[in-house]
């Protein structure tokens, strides 16, 4: 039961990134050009709704469906780790068009050379988990 | 029906995206598509390897179940409401890419000349797909999240330090698509 649930909202996300052309790789280059609005439309009003959602769960004490309690873990403190890992993140996305999620959608659809960017995915979470220690976090 | 046809505008999109955010709270769950990169590294045995991906992956067999759905998703769009159209890109990108040698720019949805079959027998092709998915799944964990943990569900929380990710993800955008690109295409 619980799965066909997952299942569907991950349906509802699929469709969506791809409608959006969130998961086009002309909308990230068009995007890192500033030569239009959508991409800075979707990723603003996803925040601003996102960010009402979170205020209202946290003010009225929201609780899941399955009525247990909703709790909000606050990321830890630190710069290197998020601006370092957040550049290299902004470099593959820029050049193979897609990030995590846009991947699996293009899978879905059928452009069958995402698969080698999947792969690569893969390998880069691997090399982090090896190198981790050794890196500034 | 015809509506769901047409591409959606951004302003039908984001909200669309922060109610799967939504959603994935109230079910008990959180957003985060690239986590899953680290779960599959498990089942596929990288715990051998490193304590990194010591961790009962069963936990986070939801989220498997969610990307599934995102790739039905993909499947379901494309087949059945004209997902795969070309989008409707600024016509100066459309000369500039073009120029770069992008031929198939404002007619496809991608690029052919990177996501074609031609491109299974192209070395170069290959290794700017294998290496610019290395890039985005080091990163992400690096960083500890990625598009939908830091930009949608961590800004979405006030949470600084996704602030601090995504300023990373333009940076690092820009320097490839303005320093990097001209020297590989």
């Amino acid at each position: 039961m619980k799965n066909s649930v997952y299942l569907l909202i991950g349906i509802f996300f699929g469709i969506v990134l791809l409608k959006s052309e969130a998961a086009s790789w002309f909308r990230i280059y068009e995007m890192f050009h500033f030569k239009a609005f959508h991409m800075y439309g979707i990723i603003g009003s996803a925040l601003v709704l996102g960010i009402v959602f979170i205020q209202l769960i946290k003010r009225y004490n929201i609780k899941t469906f399955g009525g247990a309690q909703i709790s909000f873990v606050d990321k830890k403190k630190s710069i290197p780790r998020y601006l370092i890992g957040g550049i290299i993140f902004g470099l593959g996305w820029a050049l193979a068009g897609a990030c995590p999620g846009p991947m699996f959608v293009l899978l879905g659809a059928g452009f069958f050379p995402i698969i080698i960017v999947i792969i690569g995915a893969m390998l880069g979470t691997w090399c982090y988990g090896l190198l981790k220690n050794k890196l500034p976090h | 029906m015809d509506l769901l046809k047409q591409p959606f505008p951004w302003y039908l999109s984001g909200p669309l995206i922060s109610i799967t955010l939504l959603l994935l709270i109230l079910v008990g769950k959180r957003f985060g598509m690239s986590s899953n990169l680290r779960t599959m590294c498990t089942v596929l045995g990288a715990d051998k390897t490193c304590d990194f991906f010591c961790f009962d992956w069963r936990a986070q067999r939801w989220n498997l179940v969610v990307t599934l759905g995102v790739l039905i998703g993909g499947f379901i769009a494309v087949t059945y409401l004209s997902g795969g159209n070309a989008p409707a890109i600024n016509i100066d990108v459309v000369k500039e890419l073009n120029t770069l040698g992008f031929k198939s720019a404002g007619t496809s949805y991608l690029p052919l000349e990177l996501f074609g079959e031609e491109v299974f027998s192209s070395v170069k092709g290959i290794l700017i797909l294998l290496i610019g998915g290395v890039l985005v799944g080091f990163g992400a964990r690096y960083a500890g999240g990625c598009t939908s943990g830091h930009a949608i569900a961590g800004l979405s929380n006030l949470q600084l330090p996704s602030l601090i990710a995504v300023i990373g993800f333009f940076i690092g955008g820009l320097i490839m698509v303005h320093l990097i690109f001209p020297l590989i295409f």
